[in-house]
């Protein structure tokens, strides 16, 4: 029996390809390139991107053409714009890099679409609006927007909408600032559609979308002497459905589940997730290790998942001792701690993310590869994004990492992977087996084979 | 004599752990690299550096002569332009030379 070369996010006929790659091809990568968030919309129709000079660029899928069987829709660019600069905090000396840390889509309510962006301090919310119309026949000025001479304008007429090539444009239409003393990890839209939680590593504020003056600060996990500092917030969620409910995540490898209408101030949580360890096989790297770089609820709202530096973690939400599923992402760098702690490697944020139905996640690892896991047949696949694979539709080959022992043909060593080529940000398509993977500067873009 | 007895258990356990954990071997090997490091595993040393991050320099007037040197080129033509600033003349904020924007496109927007 051949080993099963897909299966992992659909059934056993299911392979992934490669679909399109975006970004430089040459081997300089310029840093305010690097992409640093990965978002699709809530219909999966535009996939957004951030990268560390500020920029935010988005993409749109072609409608499908039915002459093109073979392949779905494409993702073409929509609309880029400049969405932060790089500041300088004058009172403390302190430089606020324009990097983009999260981007996050508001639900789609009428014919333009909103987007919250974050960098370490502000936060912003754009409108990205199409224009496909321009008004012709203006009585007091001219086609070049010059005034007319009243004297000469003897009759009155109606401007007529024409139709213009379309013009996407984007504009801030809030800007959320001064309300983060740290620096912002997350921001999450809540299911009201009316508020939004942004967290940095102390402290969590919630926000009306309306309103950029206040906030309102729900968690504080500052000590009063901050001598006593022994854990900071990673990462921070709104439930899916109950919008009371948020969560967040710590550098100790905790989870806390907070509910709003039990306290203004959500200090104390509502429940508290922690995998019990075995004191013995505790070690220096064992508390950084552990820390939490990503969280993300189950669509469903049942479940959520967690990163740490070598595992993902599904822990249902109500069982607060133990994950219910755990999976090894790149065990074999446990025996190479010691040179990930000294080049930084160990503290690097892996996200992670859900399929639509919740029957898959992912997560990426270095080399560029990334990899899936499907909770239902426990099967696991390694996949590399690599523009030596990147004809139109090939299949992606499954990886495997040698641990020890004679190499296989194929396989690669560990003392042979790429530690600068991570794989931190990807996302999936919310109802399809479309999935967006950010390699550094590049983004890679692959789809499942039609049969 | 005691003192020899339990010293080997030790030696043994230490043997037993590198044996049974690839993390706590690791271990060993960094504090061989670097035998002052904290005490305190992955603690507060580690998150108040992570809080301090951008804090590069000293105050304001060292964070602008080092974006001064980066634009060294910049500079002459800025100059010439604008040479009522330089003496008798009081610049308000339309006169001073911005901050370079970032004009350029992303890439990925190719």
């Amino acid at each position: 029996v051949n080993a099963p070369r897909g299966g992992v996010g659909g059934g056993n006929d299911f392979q992934w390809c490669f679909s399109q790659v975006k970004g430089a091809i040459d081997e300089d990568v310029a840093e305010a390139d690097i992409i640093s968030t990965v978002e699709f919309n809530c219909s999966g129709e535009l996939l957004a991107t951030g990268d560390k000079g500020g920029r935010v660029v988005i993409f749109q899928r072609e409608q499908e053409s039915k002459n093109r069987l073979l392949s779905r829709g494409e993702y073409n660019v929509y609309s880029t714009f400049q969405s932060h600069e790089p500041e300088f905090d004058y009172l403390k000396s302190l430089e606020i890099e324009e990097k983009i840390n999260k981007i996050r889509w508001l639900p789609q309510q009428n014919a333009a679409h909103f987007l919250l962006s974050a960098n370490d301090k502000t936060i912003k919310l754009w409108k990205i609006s199409e224009r496909d119309k321009r008004a012709e026949g203006y009585n007091l000025k001219d086609e070049d927007g010059r005034l007319r001479d009243q004297f000469r304008i003897t009759t009155l007429r109606v401007p007529v909408l024409m139709p213009m090539d379309l013009m996407v444009e984007a504009s801030p239409r809030r800007i959320f600032a001064n309300a983060h003393t740290y620096h912002i990890n997350s921001i999450s839209v809540n299911s009201d559609y009316e508020t939004y939680l942004s967290a940095d590593d102390l402290r969590i504020n919630l926000w009306h979308l309306e309103i950029t003056d206040r906030s309102f600060n729900i968690v504080d996990i500052k000590p009063a002497n901050m001598e006593e500092l022994t854990e900071v917030i990673t990462a921070a969620e709104c439930h899916p459905h109950q919008c009371n409910v948020f969560v967040y995540s710590s550098s100790k490898g905790t989870i806390r589940l907070c509910d709003t209408r039990a306290a203004a101030l959500c200090d104390r949580h509502s429940k508290f997730f922690e995998e019990p360890e075995d004191p013995s096989s505790r070690s220096f790297f064992s508390e950084i290790i552990s820390s939490i770089s990503d969280v993300k609820f189950s669509h469903s709202g049942r479940y959520m998942m967690t990163r740490d530096y070598l595992s993902v973690k599904v822990w249902d939400l109500n069982m607060e001792n133990r994950p219910v599923e755990t999976y090894q992402v790149h065990e074999y760098l446990r025996s190479k701690l010691c040179s990930l702690y000294e080049n930084d490697c160990i503290f690097d944020k892996f996200e992670c993310c859900w399929n639509g139905s919740d029957s898959a996640i992912m997560t990426g690892s270095y080399n560029n590869f990334f990899r899936m896991f499907d909770r239902n047949t426990r099967r696991d696949i390694t996949l590399e994004a690599s523009r030596e694979n990147s004809k139109p539709r090939a299949m992606l080959k499954p990886r495997k990492v040698c641990t020890g022992g004679k190499r296989k043909k194929d396989e690669i060593s560990v003392d042979s992977l790429d530690f600068n080529k991570k794989i931190l940000h990807t996302a999936w398509h919310p109802k399809e087996n479309v999935i967006a993977v950010a390699a550094t500067n590049n983004l890679y873009i692959f789809q499942d084979k039609i049969n | 004599m005691s003192g020899e007895v339990e010293a080997s258990t030790e030696e043994q356990q230490e043997m037993q752990d590198t044996v049974v954990s690839p993390e706590k071997a690791e271990e060993v090997k960094l504090k061989a690299r670097y035998p002052h490091l904290g005490t305190r595993p992955g603690g507060s040393d580690l998150l108040r550096k992570r809080l301090q991050k951008g804090q590069k320099y000293f105050d304001s007037g060292d964070y602008n002569m080092a974006k001064a040197k980066m634009k060294n080129k910049q500079l002459p033509t800025t100059a010439a332009e604008k040479t009522e600033i330089t003496g008798d003349h009081i610049p308000t904020p339309q006169d001073l030379p911005q901050r370079k924007q970032s004009l350029v496109a992303s890439k990925l927007a190719v």
